[in-house]
């Protein structure tokens, strides 16, 4: 038996809000879920008029109703503002590259400029690459630190006032977080079921494939938690944000202030923030370093470091032996100056840990211990081992006819592997985020 | 057939992952009495839809379609595109040519 639209505008009603458990038909919850939306932008004061706002895009459900409605609202009520997409590419094959192609048609139906910031270009890792490294455990913990501050970046480029981001009630009863450039969440008190009617009714298209690393773990306990209660009580999820908004912190508990981080001088709330420490243990072959307690991070360094120093030690220890001339290769006493050369090379090459082409060229391209001598120093005491690496083997190879023939591909080739190599070796100064 | 019913399926939101990522699915549903002979059921409500939909369409992790003997929280129901909690929800009694539909809201946005 059909049920009338609450709102006595005669027709039937569509569907029973939760928030309320008005019963709608589709034109009445559209007008009240937009109102809504409008209300809770003018009561927050959310935008200032001629506000830059860039609209944090996933092509998912939540920010293409945002993207769909905020257009909606800035015509109708003349908010004056400019709207624009923002999206992170994180690198993650058969997931967000798809997602992308639904912000294009975004961009295209709303009208509205889009950038795409890729975790590539700002930390020279992909989350491909990433959870190579560290498995598919932690790697939400590097997935969302690092979209957090990409976001902080693309606005930062847009130059826009505040970041608006999809978050619903839904979202924000399961977790709460924050940035630190300004973020509005024009949805928060916005029902997820309302949201996804709303894409249906009005035939939004959305993307709405799980991430390839994170098969049903989208924060999946609290979210079925929350899922069960909102079936017995659906007020719940308004209370638990009334609950979090109106949290008080007494006076004495310090919060964290906000400062500019040490390395990439880009916002943060500690000395290093999070990003950089995570990306520092990617680049040092410890993707585990910013995962768990800071105590246990300082750890890991300082083992780390011990065995840098243990490395230059043994290094030292060889060259010392090779200039007696009773060096010992293998147990065996070494036969040549060459040999010697080679163990040496090898043994720099794993504290480098670069690939194996490059280490041939060393290997033949150094000939005197002397020059090693050189190039020892230069990894031993500078950080930019890499970038010396390549000026001393070139200033090499020009004077070694062997390789004059093919000295413009081995340049080539050198950089391109120093290119490579700099993702694992260590080189902070390998961020290119140019700001 | 008697009592047989002619029923369009359709998944969206990301549910239709559970069923081959097929979105659209035109069903006909045997007789109740038939399908469930061993019981004094004999009609079909979405309850023994889900049922049937369990038994022949879902394709894996069923736990993540069902909960119970309803829909896991955070899946939509629509009966001709209107809410089913209009409807009485499990208790809806199909009717030919119904179009039932099942959109997740629980895939990430």
């Amino acid at each position: 038996m059909p049920v009338p639209c609450k709102a006595g505008c005669g027709k039937n009603a569509m569907l029973k809000r939760p928030k309320t458990g008005d019963t709608l038909c589709k034109e009445c919850f559209f007008e009240a879920f937009e109102t809504e939306i409008h209300f809770t932008i003018i009561k927050a004061e959310l935008f200032n008029r001629g506000d830059s706002v860039a609209i944090a895009a996933s092509g998912g459900k939540d920010s293409t109703v945002l993207a769909h409605v905020l257009k909606t609202l800035n015509q109708r009520y003349d908010y004056g503002l400019n709207l624009m997409l923002l999206s992170i590419d994180e690198g993650i094959t058969g997931y967000r590259d798809d997602s992308l192609e639904t912000v294009k048609q975004n961009r295209d139906d709303y009208e509205m400029n889009l950038k795409i910031l890729s975790y590539k270009d700002l930390y020279g890792w992909t989350m491909d690459e990433i959870v190579a490294q560290i498995g598919r455990k932690n790697n939400c913990t590097f997935c969302g630190v690092f979209r957090r501050q990409a976001l902080d970046r693309g606005a930062a480029m847009l130059n826009v006032k505040c970041i608006a981001t999809g978050h619903n009630a839904d979202d924000i009863a399961e977790t709460g977080s924050e940035g630190t450039i300004p973020r509005v969440k024009p949805l928060k008190y916005t029902y997820e079921k309302e949201i996804v009617m709303y894409a249906h009714y009005k035939k939004l298209v959305y993307f709405s494939t799980e991430c390839v690393f994170a098969p049903n773990a989208y924060r999946g306990h609290a979210r079925a938690l929350l899922k069960d209660l909102e079936k017995i009580r659906p007020t719940c999820i308004m209370d638990i944000i009334y609950s979090g908004e109106t949290m008080a912190v007494k006076e004495e508990v310090s919060l964290p202030t906000q400062r500019i981080c040490t390395r990439c001088k880009f916002v943060s709330s500690q000395e290093v923030c999070k990003a950089c420490v995570l990306l520092e243990g990617l680049n040092k072959g410890l993707p585990k370093l910013g995962i768990g307690k800071s105590s246990k991070a300082k750890k890991m360094l300082e083992e780390y470091n011990a065995n840098q120093n243990n490395m230059k030690t043994v290094i030292s220890n060889i060259n010392d032996d090779c200039k007696k001339n009773n060096c010992v290769s293998r147990g065996k006493v070494c036969r040549s100056n060459r040999n010697t050369t080679n163990y040496v090379e090898k043994e720099k090459n794993e504290d480098k840990c670069c690939s194996s082409t490059q280490e041939k060229t060393k290997d033949s391209v150094a000939t005197s211990s002397s020059k090693i001598n050189t190039l020892l120093q230069d990894y031993g005491i500078s950080e930019n081992g890499c970038v010396d690496d390549k000026i001393t083997l070139n200033g090499e190879s020009s004077e070694n006819h062997n390789f004059e023939v093919d000295l413009h591909n081995e340049d080539t080739s050198l950089i391109e592997e120093n290119d490579a190599c700099v993702g694992a070796c260590g080189k902070m100064d390998s961020l290119q985020i140019g700001f | 057939m008697e009592n047989s019913l002619n029923i369009h399926i359709h998944f969206g939101g990301g549910a239709e992952l559970l069923f081959d990522k097929i979105k659209k699915h035109v069903v006909e549903l045997p007789a109740a009495r038939k399908y469930f002979p061993d019981t004094d059921i004999e009609k079909w409500r979405i309850k023994e839809l889900l049922q049937w939909i369990k038994d022949n369409l879902l394709k894996e992790r069923p736990e993540l379609f069902l909960q119970g003997d309803s829909v896991r929280p955070g899946i939509l129901v629509l009966i001709n595109d209107a809410d089913w909690e209009l409807f009485g929800e499990l208790e809806y009694e199909l009717q030919n040519n119904d179009e039932i539909t099942f959109i997740s809201t629980l895939h990430g946005g």
